[in-house]
């Protein structure tokens, strides 16, 4: 199978169904917030959602009500402060209660590494002395056959889907990550399916080195062109992380009747198309 | 006279722990101004990473987030996260991990996860993030934090990550074979480690801050070395260079509405 160039409408129909588990990764660069706008869009429900690190599009997913789980190992909004849907959501069970479970990066990316590897489970040194192994089942210990060593163990990440943000694809499909690629690439591996956003589709490459971080087309179930689609994360070479969006969100996500209006008019009256102004927007 | 801040006088003091040889895994806030002030003042060569997978940054701001384009575009090299916490990481190749908390006990354990019961929580804080493993696998670990009652408790609510545990050897009963938190850097004082028993002991005294203030900003029976230094002052040039970085963080974070 290889990768269809889709519409973000038709790649997220195509992909997602309520009750799946699903992934959008991006440790601060490339998050697929257009992506994630479309899943609110089209009402999906009931998901599973992954994330090292859940910051604002999560906080969104969480609030408009399309979460029942999240699995997570670092939930705020970097150097502002908390998630004030996903606790909402947590504390308080609006608009419907979520769950949650939790681990350590070390773990979530041990475990993404996992899936991508086709193993049941990660293994490695952690959690020795933490207390997340008392409030969370998915976390355990074994010993190494071979020296004895109590070692940490959690389940293998295996996402329905994946939904990631790259530089570019060129016209055959194959995409290209440069930058922080956080779990990127292990996470679109450990998925049955992917959808990537790119910011462009150009002929080739051109001049990158033989070990870039690419995915071949093969690997991917579907591609959309999304010029700004991180936005108000960043796409390094095309955009600058939106810093100033990021502290505005706090009041918006602090009320719940500031969040649907910012939702309503935002999300539910915008589309894929409102990105594009603000890559422009966020040059530098 | 220098005239400078309490929390400048922490982030002087935790800035110059590092060493210019040190291999250093920074956590964001306060632990990330300290480890850029050292690079910019008396550690030029030193290596910073920061989880995201950038290592070797030299950031000309303070990242917001920890993955800033800024700390990739600085980097000698920016790997994937799995590799930064496998081969990196839990590989052994880091001196120092720096940390902050939320909650923190004489033992020097964090917790950055719930205030209150972990199911029904007071407050719910934003989780472990890499600090479980950092506070575990860096050779030693330096910890940086605003002191107060309610930070620096008897008993923390969770123990995100490790520090001496119950104290004396119980750190190695885990199966731990780094130091731990090594230097405890907070507004009013400098503690370490007890040689024996690991609860943290007043080591260094900021100037103008009495036994006293320390005593009552501490939630557990403060100790005091046979022998308190008073720290040095922060020197003209440290505060410059400080608050430059700051004004060209404030500067960048801004310009960007």
């Amino acid at each position: 199978m290889v990768a269809r160039f889709m519409s973000l409408k038709e790649a997220v129909a195509s992909c997602v169904k309520d009750g799946d588990t699903i992934s959008m990764e991006g440790f601060t660069h490339l998050i697929p917030h257009a992506a994630g706008h479309e899943i609110i869009r089209q009402g999906i429900k009931d998901l599973t959602l992954i994330r090292m690190t859940p910051d604002m599009i999560y906080d969104q997913l969480i609030g408009a009500g399309c979460a029942k789980k999240l699995v997570f190992s670092w939930g705020g909004n970097p150097g502002v402060g908390s998630l004030h849907r996903l606790r909402d959501a947590y504390e308080k069970a609006w608009p419907t209660k979520l769950e949650i479970e939790e681990h350590s990066h070390a773990a979530m990316a041990n475990a993404y590494d996992a899936g991508a590897a086709g193993l049941p489970c990660a293994v490695f040194k952690g959690y020795r002395g933490a207390e997340l192994p008392r409030v969370n089942p998915n976390i355990k210990f074994i010993e190494c056959p071979f020296t004895g060593e109590s070692l940490a163990a959690v389940p293998a990440i295996r996402p329905d889907v994946t939904v990631v943000h790259a530089q570019k694809a060129n016209k055959k499909g194959d995409v290209l990550f440069e930058g922080i690629v956080g779990v990127q690439k292990e996470a679109v591996l450990a998925a049955k399916k992917s959808i990537i956003t790119v910011e462009e589709i150009v002929d080739d490459f051109g001049d990158i080195s033989p070990n870039a971080v690419m995915l071949p087309n093969w690997a991917v179930t579907a591609i959309v062109e999304l010029p700004g689609g991180a936005h108000p994360s960043y796409a390094q070479g095309y955009y600058k992380r939106d810093n100033a969006f990021y502290k505005a969100w706090d009041p918006i996500a602090r009320d719940r009747e500031a969040f649907q209006a910012w939702i309503e008019e935002h999300v539910i009256n915008g589309g894929p198309e409102d990105f594009a102004a603000k890559r422009e927007a966020n040059k530098g | 006279m220098v005239e400078y801040t309490p929390t400048e006088m922490m982030t002087v003091s935790a800035a110059r722990a590092l060493k210019n040889d040190d291999v250093c895994f920074v956590g964001i806030g306060m632990p990330s101004a300290a480890c850029n002030l050292a690079r910019l003042t008396h550690a030029p060569d030193i290596t910073l990473i920061y989880e995201s997978g950038t290592i070797g940054t030299k950031p000309d701001v303070l990242p917001l987030s920890i993955g800033d384009g800024e700390l990739c575009e600085t980097a000698v090299n920016t790997v994937a996260v799995p590799e930064m916490f496998r081969y990196w990481l839990q590989g052994g190749k880091i001196s120092v991990g720096f940390l902050g908390a939320a909650q923190l006990d004489k033992y020097g354990n964090i917790n950055t996860t719930v205030i209150g019961d972990y199911d029904n929580p007071k407050v719910r804080l934003p989780g472990g993030g890499g600090a479980p493993e950092i506070a575990t696998s860096c050779g030693e670990v330096f910890l940086v934090m605003k002191q107060s009652k309610r930070g620096f408790v008897n008993k923390i609510d969770f123990v995100t990550s490790l520090g001496h545990g119950k104290g004396g050897d119980d750190r190695a009963s885990y199966g731990v074979d780094t130091k731990g938190p090594s230097r405890l850097i907070t507004d009013l004082c400098i503690m370490e480690p007890h040689p024996v028993g690991k609860q943290f002991v007043v080591t260094s005294i900021h100037p103008g801050v009495t036994r006293e203030e320390i005593i009552e900003n501490t939630g557990w029976d403060v100790e005091f070395a046979d022998e308190v230094a008073e720290t040095a002052i922060p020197s003209e040039k440290e505060l410059q260079v400080l608050r430059e970085l700051h004004a060209r963080t404030a500067k960048a974070h801004g310009d960007q509405q």
